[in-house]
């Protein structure tokens, strides 16, 4: 149980990011977070690793308090969370299978971590991981020879190697198109279905909220507009989430 | 109104011009610009002297024969036992006369046949008693033949035969280096070696301080105060106890320099401990984290077996690399360099002693400042932030003020002690009143501040001027002038790569520290790899710019070719100079071609 307590978050001299929002995720849940761009979708996702301190407000995760964590705490929970990103954030010049066993740093031995030595079992997973998203064979190839849907798996690969129990996915598809959207979101609610892990995941397209989220919440401007099944979003509540004008898409 | 607008426009202009003149103007007079000198007769031989010296490099020599051809000759004329010479071999080199006798100053016409063509060579006057003095300089044609008019010289009257010589020196066999070719040779090797050690050693430092100087690496390290004061007391009690203990260790290790079996036994016994140490408390993954008595164990052993260590590993490294340099014959300097290997481990035990105990101790109290901060009443951390604050702020100024008593030796303790005291604990105790008491400080931004602020300063000074304080510490030769470029190029590469660290893309940053990464792994899998590229392209422009500069850091007695440069541009052999300035261009160009080569392999 994931449980978001009256979070606001405030940049160096900017309005509030995040204005006092308040929600609860069971554990193995797919949660859709929507709303406009510049609403506080990336920056309510990276206040639950800290990736971004929030200002104010808690997150407690199986009853420990995140926001409260010292530096070394902080590290075994985000090591339990994995994050996958809108630009993947991979490490360009490093091979395919280093960026996926650098999901494994907050485990093991840092002095051997320094000199590129992971545990055979390690890269054993990592095999494994990459072959559930289809991308072992360019293991040694250099993340930035991939096209965007093959380093978007590797992204998803990284964030396994964590074991979490948690993936925070930031419009991991906004930069894809439909069909390899689709094919991502497949595998993310694969890892949902299968593993049992919970999803937070951003999302711009209403019919992919539709079909892979269980619930979903909506922001604007920060405050939480929307908590509930994707279904429940009709037009008056669309018009609220989006503002006025906006028209319905797709 | 359009007239008045293009007259103000050309005014403008015209002020404009007329000031340029004025700065040029003024710049030829200070910069004393003279251009009647370059017409002067006797600069302009001097300048063709030079120049043509300079297009002569002294590289090759060669064993030379000397041919002399000669005739008798009679000054003045004297009747009775004058021999001229009457037949001239057909294909032998010989000299005619217009006159076999004269008077001083008379005007003689001297012809050579058979004589090596194409050569010059020089007509002298040989006294009776052996005196040379020279007439005039020849120069062969096609056939072996010159012409030379001379002038019979002014000399005591003699009766007997003296005679006039034409000298011709040939070169005979292949050329051979010359003795200045090998000096040359010598010292530009030096060169090179002074450049690759000073980039290598000051790259080595520079890496690890342009993560420091890097913006967006420090600016999320922030710790409350209680942190910050803790630490900082917990620092300067460690490192002085490190010194202390340092000294004791160091004592007490003494039978070690004596006896290589102790030492090279010791070596591997604490290498091997500090590994097993080091495979037991990390495991190679950590699902629970240890208790906190096996950590504290575990770094203490650490710090033990890593010193102890440090201590063998230089006292052993000395004795063996003394023992190495007789056996070993030309290889010798292999055990010099096992031996300064050692010497430097040595010489730098106490300190790095006294740095790995500061940083335990102020780790630990810096930890325990943050629990304090993080689990007491604001009031109370408050309370705790004065006191300690203003003792750290005492503390850290009158280690401030020491520096100032060793510099300027006041011998006031008014002025560097209580002073300085007083300051600090009042400028602690301010920053506790003023800050909110759990506020994290932005330690990060302060580290980043003082490291640029030193590398700014250091990269100010020219590397010649560092060779100079240099050569005052460790002697004229190479190593004064390979200090002085690996401190400068510590400054410079530093700088450049500070930059190129606070230019790479966040994202791999931030998508390393979500997995739970500390910040080292961070910088080792997400930073290093982004900055491998302008990293080995600033080396390499470097390494070219340290060339440059070791050939000119021997001008001021920092080793390598500038010293046998400047040495031979004051002895006027502009020969000599030229030989080096031609190895300097060359060592030069091929550094500049090999570093490009490399820059566009790897970037
Ligand atoms: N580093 C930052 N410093 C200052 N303000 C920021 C920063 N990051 C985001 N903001 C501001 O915070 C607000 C929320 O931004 P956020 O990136 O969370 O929006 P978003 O919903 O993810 O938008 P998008 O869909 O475009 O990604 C915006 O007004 C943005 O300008
Ligand atoms: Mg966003």
């Amino acid at each position: 149980m994931l449980e978001i307590k009256n979070l606001s978050k405030r940049y160096e001299g900017g309005p509030l990011a995040l204005d006092d929002v308040s929600f609860k995720v069971p554990q193995g849940e797919f949660l859709a977070v929507i709303g406009l761009s510049g609403s506080g979708k990336s920056t309510l996702l990276r206040c639950i690793n800290r990736l971004i301190e929030p200002t104010a407000g808690d997150i407690i995760w199986n009853n420990i308090n995140v926001t409260q964590a010292s530096d070394g705490e902080l590290r075994t929970i985000r090591r339990k969370i994995g994050m996958v990103f809108q630009h993947f954030n991979l490490v360009n010049r490093s091979s395919v299978l280093t960026n996926v066993l650098s999901g494994r740093l907050g485990y093991v031995n840092p002095a051997m971590s320094f000199f590129n030595k992971f545990p055979q079992n390690d890269i054993d997973n990592a095999y494994k991981e990459m072959e559930r998203v289809g991308i072992a064979e360019k293991a040694h190839q250099r993340a930035d020879e991939l096209s965007g849907g093959q380093q978007q798996r590797v992204g998803i690969a990284r964030a396994m190697m964590q074991k979490p129990a948690i993936i925070l996915a930031d419009e991991p598809v906004a930069s894809l198109d439909p069909v390899l959207a689709h094919s991502i979101m497949q595998h993310l609610e694969k890892i949902n279905k299968e593993e049992g892990v919970t999803i937070l995941c951003s999302l711009h397209f209403l019919d992919l909220v539709h079909r892979y989220a269980d619930r979903a919440i909506a922001l604007n401007d920060g405050k939480l507009m929307f908590d509930g099944p994707p279904s429940e979003i009709d037009d008056d509540k669309f018009r609220e989430i989006y503002g006025k004008e906006a028209e319905r898409v797709g | 109104m359009n007239n008045n607008k293009s007259f103000k426009k050309s005014l403008g202009t015209g002020l404009a011009i007329a000031l340029t003149l004025f700065v040029f103007a003024y710049a030829f007079q200070v910069t004393d610009v003279d251009f009647g000198t370059t017409r002067d007769e006797v600069r302009q031989t001097s300048i063709t002297r030079v120049l043509r010296a300079l297009a002569h490099p002294d590289i090759f020599e060669y064993e030379t024969k000397e041919l002399n051809v000669e005739i008798p000759f009679y000054l003045p004329c004297s009747e009775s036992e004058m021999t001229t010479p009457d037949a001239f071999p057909a294909d032998e080199p010989f000299l005619k006369a217009s006159a076999y006798c004269g008077e001083a100053s008379d005007a003689i016409t001297i012809e050579g046949f058979n004589m090596p063509t194409y050569t010059t060579g020089p007509v002298f006057f040989i006294t009776s008693s052996g005196v040379k003095k020279q007439l005039d300089n020849f120069q062969t044609d096609a056939d072996g033949y010159f012409i030379s008019e001379i002038e019979l010289p002014n000399r005591q009257p003699v009766a007997e035969a003296q005679a006039i010589r034409a000298t011709v020196r040939t070169n005979v066999g292949a050329p051979k280096w010359s003795d200045n070719a090998i000096a040359t040779w010598d010292k530009i090797i030096e060169t090179i070696f002074i450049a690759l050690l000073a980039t290598f050693i000051g790259t080595l430092i520079a890496i690890p301080t342009s993560f420091v100087a890097a913006r967006n690496l420090m600016v999320e390290n922030r710790s409350p105060l209680t942190s910050i004061a803790f630490s900082i007391i917990g620092w300067i009690i460690g490192v002085w106890t490190g010194l202390q203990a340092a000294q004791r260790l160091v004592a007490l290790f003494a039978p070690v320099n004596e006896n290589l079996l102790l030492g090279l036994g010791g070596l591997i016994l604490s290498i091997g401990l500090l590994y097993g140490i080091l495979r037991w408390s990390m495991p190679t993954e950590d699902i629970e984290k240890p208790s906190l008595g096996i950590r504290i164990l575990s770094s203490l052993g650490i710090a033990l077996f890593g010193i102890a260590t440090l201590i063998f590993f230089g006292a052993s490294f000395r004795t063996l690399g003394a023992t190495l340099i007789e056996p070993l014959g030309i290889f010798g300097f292999l055990g010099n360099f096992i031996f300064q290997i050692g010497e430097i481990i040595v010489m730098l035990t106490p300190g790095l002693i006294a740095v790995v105990v500061g940083a335990i101790l102020g780790n630990i109290l810096s930890k325990l400042g943050q629990r304090t901060s993080d689990n007491m009443p604001a009031g109370q951390v408050r309370l705790i932030n004065i006191i300690l604050a203003s003792l750290a702020g005492a503390v850290l100024f009158v280690l401030l003020g020491s520096v100032v008593e060793w510099f300027y030796q006041l011998s006031n303790p008014i002025k560097t002690l209580y002073w300085p005291a007083g300051v600090g604990a009042a400028l602690g105790l301010v920053l506790a009143l003023l800050s909110p008491a759990k506020n994290a400080l932005p330690t990060g931004m302060i580290f980043y501040s003082i490291t640029r602020t030193i590398l700014n300063g250091t990269r100010s000074v020219e590397p010649l001027v560092m060779a100079i304080v240099a050569v005052i510490w460790v002697g004229i030769g190479p190593f004064a002038g390979s200090l002085a470029l690996a401190l400068h190029t510590v400054a410079a590469l530093a700088k450049l790569y500070s930059e190129q660290v606070e230019s790479i893309s966040a994202g791999p940053i931030e998508a390393v520290q979500a997995t739970g990464a500390n910040q080292l792994q961070t910088i080792i899998y997400a930073v290093v790899p982004q900055i491998i590229p302008p990293y080995i392209s600033f080396t390499m422009y470097r390494w070219d710019i340290n060339v440059r500069m070791s050939t000119i850091i021997g001008f001021v007695g920092g080793g390598g070719i500038g010293f046998l440069l400047s040495q031979n541009i004051n002895l006027l052999d502009y020969r000599a100079a030229s030989a080096q300035m031609l190895a300097i261009a060359v060592v030069v160009a091929s550094m500049d071609y090999i570093s490009s080569v490399i820059r566009e392999k790897y970037v």
